[in-house]
């Protein structure tokens, strides 16, 4: 079992390197990116727009409910929701849900172009079918920090809408507490997550749906793996970067 | 012409190719039969490149695959048009993207000249009116089309069909046979099939190789293969009795 897990991690890694071997024309290479940015990115948009709106919404109720004590100022609120928004769930937790929506497309579109040959095709005809799938996928989620931009963004309004209009506190106590002891820097840590985040929706997916070998119900099989892997990773590696960035 | 010297392939344990000698002439339509299992499919991803051989040579016009670095198989592989049998057409692409692709990836032409060639590609498979359409709105038969169109467009030297026939009338199975073997003479290519079509064998079978068990049991022509008394060949060609009656016919002249 550890050696099949070994094995499989190492392809992974030959993989990446054979991403970079033999680039794709440009002019074929450009039109690839801008379908994928299209695809990963544009799609992506609502629904992260959707759950983190409610989420920062959610996550500021919560603490306005839990902060019984009188003595503990009302900005406590906007300065939670902050804190849980920029340095968690947009980052991370978006990462997880992107993991099922654009990590199963990922899979799904890749492997079914191997249970049909498409990707023999490729191989056949002299193209470097990993540098033609998963390169463009790469370089399209260069952009997800902008998702997460968005998502950061919607999350505080969506607090800020909550706590105003639910009556928690004053919008006025809410802004006050969002600016509260800002340290730039856990931008930056949410950012730098936020990109080798990028890289692992990216490989992980494309690897399951590369290899995997069966017909349709393998593609759906290879899929919900890619799932799981992927939110393991995310998980995994939002532990180290905490530990190594903010530790 | 591709010249093929010992070739095994193992699967775990099982032997799937046991030393196979044969050559694929240049101009002539080479057919590889045999029974489900003994080792067609297997030879002609061998010969693409797709599964590496456990030994033995492939040698394309004298150059040895194995002998080549990753670069040049790659190049050697631009020389190469395949027809899957599924067609495995790129689903999200139209048919003249799909035909186009080849010329896009591997040459500089530019927008003008690569639309000519796929013109004259799709017109020469008698396909005209379905340059827009996606593969999922053709019929099976058009797709084979549309799949050896974009096989011949960047002028291959060798031409590899895996079951062409596979899932088509009898009527548009004989359109395809003859439209790769017109292409094949016209454009001189190394031709290289794959089928079960024992219609294909009769009709355009110049260079006949029979796999039994993962070895060539026989190689002949569509004419011998009428004369042969080899038992397998027999066995398995003339297992219907309509083949039968035209062996019958064919020896009584």
């Amino acid at each position: 079992m550890l050696i099949r897990y070994l094995s499989q991690i190492g392809k992974y890694f030959l993989m990446l390197k054979e991403i970079f071997n033999k680039q794709t024309k440009w002019p074929v290479m450009k039109n690839l990116i801008l379908k994928e940015i299209d695809d990963l990115i544009i799609d992506s948009l609502g629904i992260v727009c959707f759950i983190s709106f409610f989420i920062g919404g959610v996550v500021a109720i919560q603490t306005a409910l839990n902060l019984t004590n009188p003595l503990i100022p009302k900005y406590l609120i906007g300065f939670a929701t902050r804190q849980s928004v920029v340095l968690e769930f947009a980052p991370t937790f978006i990462s997880v849900i992107m993991a099922g929506k654009m990590g199963s497309y990922i899979t799904s579109s890749i492997g079914t172009m191997r249970v049909t040959e498409q990707i023999d095709a490729l191989e056949v005809m002299g193209v470097n079918s990993v540098n033609y799938l998963v390169f463009p996928k790469i370089i399209a989620l260069l952009m997800y920090p902008f998702v997460i931009g968005i998502s950061m963004f919607l999350g505080i309004f969506g607090g800020w809408m909550a706590c105003a209009y639910g009556g928690f506190s004053t919008g006025a106590d809410f802004i006050m507490g969002a600016q509260k002891d800002f340290i730039p820097f856990h931008i930056t840590y949410a950012f730098i997550k936020t990109l080798i985040f990028a890289m692992l929706l990216a490989t992980i997916p494309s690897f399951h749906g590369y290899y995997m070998k069966g017909g349709a119900l393998e593609v759906g099989k290879a899929s919900t793996t890619s799932f799981v892997w992927t939110s393991v990773c995310i998980i995994l590696f939002n532990y180290i970067l905490t530990q190594l960035l903010l530790g | 012409m591709i010249e093929v010297k010992n070739i095994e392939k193992s699967f775990g344990d099982s032997k799937v190719l046991k030393g196979v000698s044969t050559v694929f002439e240049t101009g002539k339509t080479n057919l590889i039969i045999g029974q489900s299992g003994s080792g067609k499919t297997v030879l002609l991803k061998t010969l693409l490149g797709i599964h590496t051989p456990d030994s033995g040579t492939i040698e394309f016009d004298g150059r040895v695959y194995s002998d080549l670095d990753k670069d040049e198989k790659r190049d050697l592989r631009t020389e190469i048009g395949m027809v899957f049998q599924g067609s495995a057409l790129f689903d999200s692409m139209t048919v003249e993207e799909n035909v186009a692709f080849p010329l896009k990836m591997f040459t500089n032409n530019n927008k003008a000249q690569i639309k000519e060639r796929v013109d004259f590609v799709l017109e020469r498979v008698n396909l005209i009116d379905a340059h827009k359409k996606l593969p999922s709105e053709i019929s099976g038969g058009m797709q084979k089309r549309v799949a050896i169109a974009r096989a011949i467009v960047n002028n291959p030297k060798y031409l590899f069909c895996d079951e062409p026939n596979s899932g088509l009338d009898p009527n548009t199975s004989t359109l395809i046979d003859n439209l790769i073997q017109e292409i094949t003479k016209e454009y001189n290519i190394t031709t290289v099939i794959n089928t079960h079509d024992m219609n294909s064998v009769m009709e355009i079978g110049e260079n006949i190789v029979f796999l039994k068990k993962g070895l060539k049991a026989w190689q002949g022509t569509k004419e011998e293969i009428f004369t042969t008394d080899n038992e397998a060949v027999v066995k398995f060609v003339y297992s219907s009795n309509l083949f039968k009656k035209v062996r019958e016919a064919y020896l009584k002249g």
